[in-house]
């Protein structure tokens, strides 16, 4: 907010006939809202992360080093460039993996799974909760009480273990992954949409449309969900970046992406018996990871702050 | 209150039902319980005797009944492949967990409390940023990449201390951080939004007014009240823990629940799969009981609603 105001303040020193439009001119909505955007660091730093993430994981056969499978013994646990070893190539930038596999490449193509799962899981997961959520906040009464059970029986089961259970006991897969993660992360989702329904159908215009004679689907889909969207967009955040942390667990464990495929998390996994040697091995796809999810959090969190209508004027 | 209690009572009688019918079912999810035990290369009449023999052949209801039942009388069932009594093993694993568990909820409140306070007296100051900054770092870092990073500098690095196992309290320090510091970001932000909105309460700005010592005001009146949602989101938390502590327990092998689940897993041991989920949901659901009470207690307000 304070950018804004510094910005007109800025404008008003120039010369008189070029800032004349600008001072008579309400500021356009869309520019207020660039204006707010481009002004808040947190989500310009994570927006600008993902961004490169994406790109990475779009462009992962155009710009990687090597081929993600290719192994080759002879040049395995190549140490990144700026380790001092001999051994040392700007052919494998990051260096190699055990087998000789560029790690580099293996990030690249490991971006793609990590925001694949993340982004179906969310998915999944946040139509269950958001017609969960939004059918008992705008029901109520007995609903609301089915629901809130739902939901309460969903939080008694340990994430992690009933995941690991499931994918073991039908066997594991890309596909298997993304649907046990999103039938089990909906929970906020449905508490969210929840208490925000709730407090937008008390609003005089949804009684202006109950009273129009307006079907209880139109209400929910055209009065309350564009009221309650901007709740549904930082928990799709939240959500995605659990989905990716857990998807790593899971492959960490041995019980998700199986190899030879690239999965962040069995990267790890597969390098933990040389964290005393390599531990660069480690640390790479650890900072990934990290990268990846904080820059999630972030542009989450900025969202928010964006679009709270109470951060407007 | 004892309506309050009862009301509460009810609906967790039900959801750990609820619980108990879904860990039941883990039996049939990956197709023909009896096909899966006789294993591979197992002959028809084979199959059908184990069928006959675990009573796979009567209908789910019954054989579903008949779990419950034994389960509540404290018969887990049987384990294959440690030819064990499911829940001895459990209960002999659990307290190691429960021990886990409660350094990592001591580390995190420790750690978070103090540090919601402090954003809380002074929110935009440096503090506050640099509080936010620590809750948005912790919650992006995965767990278990936390564990081992952990473990290079602290055992290998430094050697300050041991790196697997359970054989002093030095064992439990690296663990209990690790498990903890996931939880530390709620607590912190709920410390934090909590003594704000106390700290701008009329009764505050009275003590104040009356002339109290501003450490009085700050930890008698405005924390006293401000730390009650805390209490309920910390048993929430550590039954999280117990249920999040197998990658932990993997990483430091630490003989407790989460390594014996995980072991379970990678032998398709379903009794000690299905008893554990079982255990640990019902535990969880006692704690948020319990947690749901202490705040009616505390609170007589939400006894109301």
């Amino acid at each position: 907010m304070t950018d804004v105001t510094k910005s007109s303040g800025a404008s008003q020193g120039g010369s008189i006939l070029s800032s004349g439009l600008d001072d008579i001119l309400e500021p356009s909505p869309g520019s207020l809202m660039r204006k707010r955007i481009f002004g808040h660091t947190g989500l310009v730093i994570g927006g600008g992360v993902l961004l490169i993430i994406l790109l990475m994981a779009i462009l992962a056969p155009v710009i990687s080093p090597g081929d993600p499978y290719d192994q080759d013994l002879s040049r395995k646990l190549i140490p990144p460039v700026w380790h001092e070893s001999a051994k040392v190539t700007w052919d494998h930038p990051l260096g190699t993996d055990l087998l000789g596999r560029d790690y580099m490449t293996r990030i690249f193509y490991g971006a793609r799974i990590s925001l694949l799962i993340g982004f179906a899981a969310m998915m999944i997961s946040g139509l269950i909760g958001t017609t969960l959520g939004v059918l008992a906040g705008y029901f109520g009464g007995k609903v609301d009480m089915v629901v809130n059970f739902i939901i309460t029986t969903r939080l008694s089961l340990p994430v992690v273990l009933v995941a690991l259970a499931v994918v073991s006991l039908i066997g594991s897969s890309l596909t298997v992954v993304i649907w046990v993660l999103g039938l089990l992360i909906w929970d906020r989702f449905a508490v969210v949409m929840r208490s925000a329904t709730q407090q937008v159908r008390g609003l005089d215009f949804v009684a202006a449309a109950q009273s129009l004679g307006c079907s209880t689907r139109h209400i929910i889909l055209s009065e309350i969900m564009p009221n309650v969207a901007n709740h549904l967009i930082v928990i799709a955040t939240i959500e995605m970046a659990h989905a990716i942390l857990l998807e790593a667990a899971l492959s960490f464990l041995g019980l998700g992406v199986q190899p030879p495929d690239p999965s962040w998390g069995l990267m790890i996994a597969e390098a933990k018996g040389m964290l005393f040697f390599d531990a660069w091995l480690i640390t790479i796809p650890g900072v990934a990871l990290f990268a990846l999810v904080l820059s999630i959090n972030l542009l989450g969190d900025g969202m928010r702050d964006v679009t709270a209508p109470e951060n407007r004027n | 209150m004892i309506h309050f209690a009862l009301k509460r009572l009810g609906v967790a009688v039900l959801v750990a039902l609820t619980v108990s019918i879904l860990s039941f079912s883990m039996v049939y999810l990956s197709g023909d319980p009896a096909l899966a035990l006789a294993g591979e290369g197992a002959s028809e009449q084979d199959i059908e005797n184990v069928r006959r023999v675990y009573g796979f052949e009567r209908p789910i209801v019954v054989q579903y009944g008949d779990w419950l039942v034994r389960a509540l009388q404290g018969n887990l069932g049987h384990s294959n492949y440690l030819k064990a009594d499911v829940a001895s093993v459990v209960f002999e694993r659990l307290p190691t967990t429960m021990l886990l568990g409660a350094c990592a909820l001591a580390f995190a409140l420790i750690l978070s409390i103090p540090l919601g306070v402090v954003a809380a007296i002074r929110p935009n100051s440096m503090i506050d940023r640099f509080a936010l900054t620590v809750a948005m770092i912790g919650q992006a870092m995965p767990s278990f990449w936390f564990a081992l990073t952990l473990m290079l500098w602290f055992g290998l690095n430094w050697r300050l201390l041991p790196i697997s196992g359970t054989a002093s309290w030095q064992h439990f320090v690296m663990p209990s951080i690790a498990l903890g510091y996931y939880v530390t970001p709620a607590v912190m932000r709920l410390t934090r939004a909590g003594m704000l909105e106390v700290l701008s309460s009329d009764y505050i700005r009275t003590a104040r007014a009356k002339g109290l010592r501003p450490m009085t005001v700050l930890f008698k009146h405005a924390l006293r009240n401000a730390i009650i949602p805390v209490v309920s989101l910390s048993a929430v938390q550590f039954g999280f823990m117990l249920g999040g502590s197998i990658v932990i327990e993997t990483i430091f092998a630490i003989n407790g629940l989460g390594f014996l689940v995980w072991e379970s897993i990678l032998r398709a041991d379903v009794p000690m799969m299905q008893a554990i989920v079982l255990v640990l949901s019902i535990i969880y659901i006692l704690l948020t009981f319990l947690a749901d009470l202490l705040n009616g207690f505390l609170d007589p307000r939400i006894r109301v609603s």
